[in-house]
């Protein structure tokens, strides 16, 4: 070895090509490492079992059960109908009960935007010590009973409520305002009760996202807002369909906030199948009405996951 | 000169519009909640705030409330239940599907988080009309098991985001010096990803312990759970001991958060 010429055993020129043969070794060492991990793994499927067959059996099977009791006269599955979707589509008060109910959770979603995006923003961007204790706050209120949440907007927002009391002493109003038993009033506290299940998902792919990003558009000229709409918000995208999604369904299927601050003149379907199903014993009716709010919620869903996709294809396609 | 005031404009109105909203948002999610407490300590029988005196008999009155104590139990008894269930269950899904980057688990996955999409009430219907077709009477154990569905995906959550965060290497290793698979998930898997597991447990405890959409069917006279109770009170009389009851469960779920945040890290393993 002593022998060979002396550019042979300079490390410094030799390395590239060695580095890169070592680097293939490693990456096929690396390939049959997985190949064999992944074999000695196989027995891991077997962990799915439990909750596998949990799935099936007390949530797949419920729901197919439903499906087949609207569509039979009865809760024995006798006789096949479509006379409960045909009674509820051709029926104009429960078409507008199931649209009211889709337009109450795009607005609650909306709110929720509009005030999530800024406390993300703020959650993310505030000192170590403070982001904990704010992240903390967001939390508080989804781990405090809906109930007690709800309870509390009702003293809020009642006829002799504070808000009512602080207008009405401020002279902004001549009497009282009816927000208890409204649609704002709905959708306000909705928006609130729901709020952290759109701040988390933000706040998750808001820290992914690369600082440099904003810090080079501002460099090269761009102002904040324009960096925040052109640079920050398409790639926030994930995290805003994410918790729209999820804010979206918990809306439409929030009986408690719909019933007590919506009271019973203004009705959604949770309630209706609720009346439906004990009140009425309408079961097979119950069950369509169920499937019906069940394709809606899913199709909004859906196409939450389309945009999302869609404007992701645009920049990036 | 103009270029920097008009760059300076931009950045303090952009800092004023967000902080602005955040603020109010912030307000927003912690003012309902003291006026709840504070409400609750007043010493008459009406809702009034600021209520014109203070006093405890809201919640001494409590101790005499045994419906209300009794749907506490329940629902303290199915809570627990339906969590012990879905740590078992969402944990050995986790380990299946959450190291696998394959489509089925992918699929799977999206199978499994599906209960926090789909409206929990056509569920909690659906499980009624399930339960009375097989002939199984309706009891707390039912309840548990329309419970467990709902409760899964957070432990599922929780559970695969700490599994990622795992290096395969220390399995490796556990497994090339002898250890059986058993052996390893014990004294190396488990305590790392024994945080995640505890802070989908706390989730799952408290999205049953506060569930109404598949309680108020799985439900009856004798099972009646907490959150129903006090709908159910709170839709017919408004009653001050909900207030107090409420105080309650404020008081309880804070004392759980930090306990949570000291052994779990909660608010970490949720973003």
């Amino acid at each position: 070895m002593t022998a060979a010429p002396a550019a042979e055993h300079d490390p410094e020129k030799r390395a590239p090509v060695f580095e890169k043969i070592m680097l293939q070794q490693k990456v096929k060492a690396r390939w049959r490492f997985v190949e064999k991990s992944s074999r000695f793994d196989a027995p891991e499927w077997r962990l799915l079992l439990p909750l596998g067959a949990f799935f099936v059996l007390f949530f797949a099977a419920p729901l197919v059960v439903l499906f087949l009791v609207s569509l039979s006269d009865g809760i024995a599955l006798n006789g096949f109908t479509v006379a409960h979707y045909a009674k509820f589509l051709t029926d104009a008060f429960s078409l507008s009960i199931l649209f009211d109910t889709v337009v109450l959770g795009i607005k609650a979603t909306a709110v929720c935007l509009v005030f999530g995006l800024p406390l993300a923003w703020v959650c993310v961007h505030a000192h170590p010590r403070l982001r904990s204790l704010l992240v903390f706050l967001v939390i508080l209120p989804i781990l405090t009973s809906v109930v007690v949440r709800t309870f509390a907007w009702i003293v809020i927002l009642g006829q002799q409520g504070i808000l009512n009391k602080t207008f009405l002493s401020l002279g902004l109003i001549d009497h009282p305002l009816r927000l208890l038993f409204s649609e704002v009033g709905v959708v306000m506290v909705l928006a609130q009760v729901q709020m952290p299940l759109m701040v988390l998902p933000l706040i998750t792919t808001l820290q992914r996202i690369d600082p440099n990003l904003a810090d080079a558009s501002r460099a090269l000229g761009a102002g904040h807002w324009r960096t925040f709409r052109r640079v920050i918000l398409p790639l926030w995208l994930p995290g805003l369909v994410a918790g729209s999604i999820l804010v979206f369904a918990a809306c439409t299927t929030a009986f408690v906030t719909q019933t007590l601050i919506g009271g019973a003149r203004l009705v959604y379907m949770p309630l209706y199948i609720y009346q439906q199903a004990t009140g009425a014993n309408n079961w097979p009716f119950a069950a369509a009405m169920s499937v019906l709010l069940m394709i809606s919620v899913l199709l909004v869903v859906y196409l939450l996951n389309l945009a999302g996709r869609a404007r992701w294809a645009v920049r990036h396609g | 000169m103009a270029r920097p005031r008009l760059l300076d404009l931009d950045r303090s109105s952009f800092r004023a519009v967000i902080g602005a909203l955040a603020a109010i948002a912030f307000f927003f999610l912690v003012f309902p909640t003291l006026i709840v407490l504070l409400t609750s300590f007043t010493s008459t029988a009406s809702l009034r705030f600021p209520p014109p005196g203070y006093s405890l008999r809201w919640y001494t009155a409590l101790l005499d409330a045994h419906q209300m104590q009794q749907a506490a139990l329940n629902s303290l008894k199915v809570a627990a239940a339906a969590t012990a269930l879905s740590v078992v269950l969402g944990t050995s899904g986790a380990l299946a599907i959450g190291r696998s980057s394959a489509r089925w688990a992918k699929i799977l996955d999206s199978i499994f988080m599906s209960p926090l999409l789909l409206p929990a009430l056509a569920f909690g219907f659906a499980a009624l009309l399930y339960f009375s077709l097989i002939g199984v009477p309706l009891s707390l154990a039912t309840l548990v098991l329309g419970h467990i569905a709902v409760c899964v995906p957070f432990v599922l959550r929780t559970t695969i985001a700490s599994l990622s965060q795992l290096d395969p290497a220390l399995l490796d290793a556990s497994l090339s010096l002898g250890a059986g698979p058993l052996f390893t998930f014990r004294r190396v898997t488990l305590p790392l990803i024994g945080r995640g597991i505890a802070a989908g447990a706390f989730l799952a405890f408290m999205a049953s312990f506060d569930n109404v959409p598949v309680s108020l069917f799985l439900t009856d006279a004798r099972t009646e759970v907490l959150p129903i109770h006090l709908w159910q009170i709170i839709d017919t009389d408004l009653d001050v001991r909900t207030a107090a009851a409420s105080g309650v469960l404020i008081f309880a779920t804070v004392i759980l958060m930090v306990a949570a945040e000291r052994f779990a890290g909660l608010s970490k393993q949720l973003h």
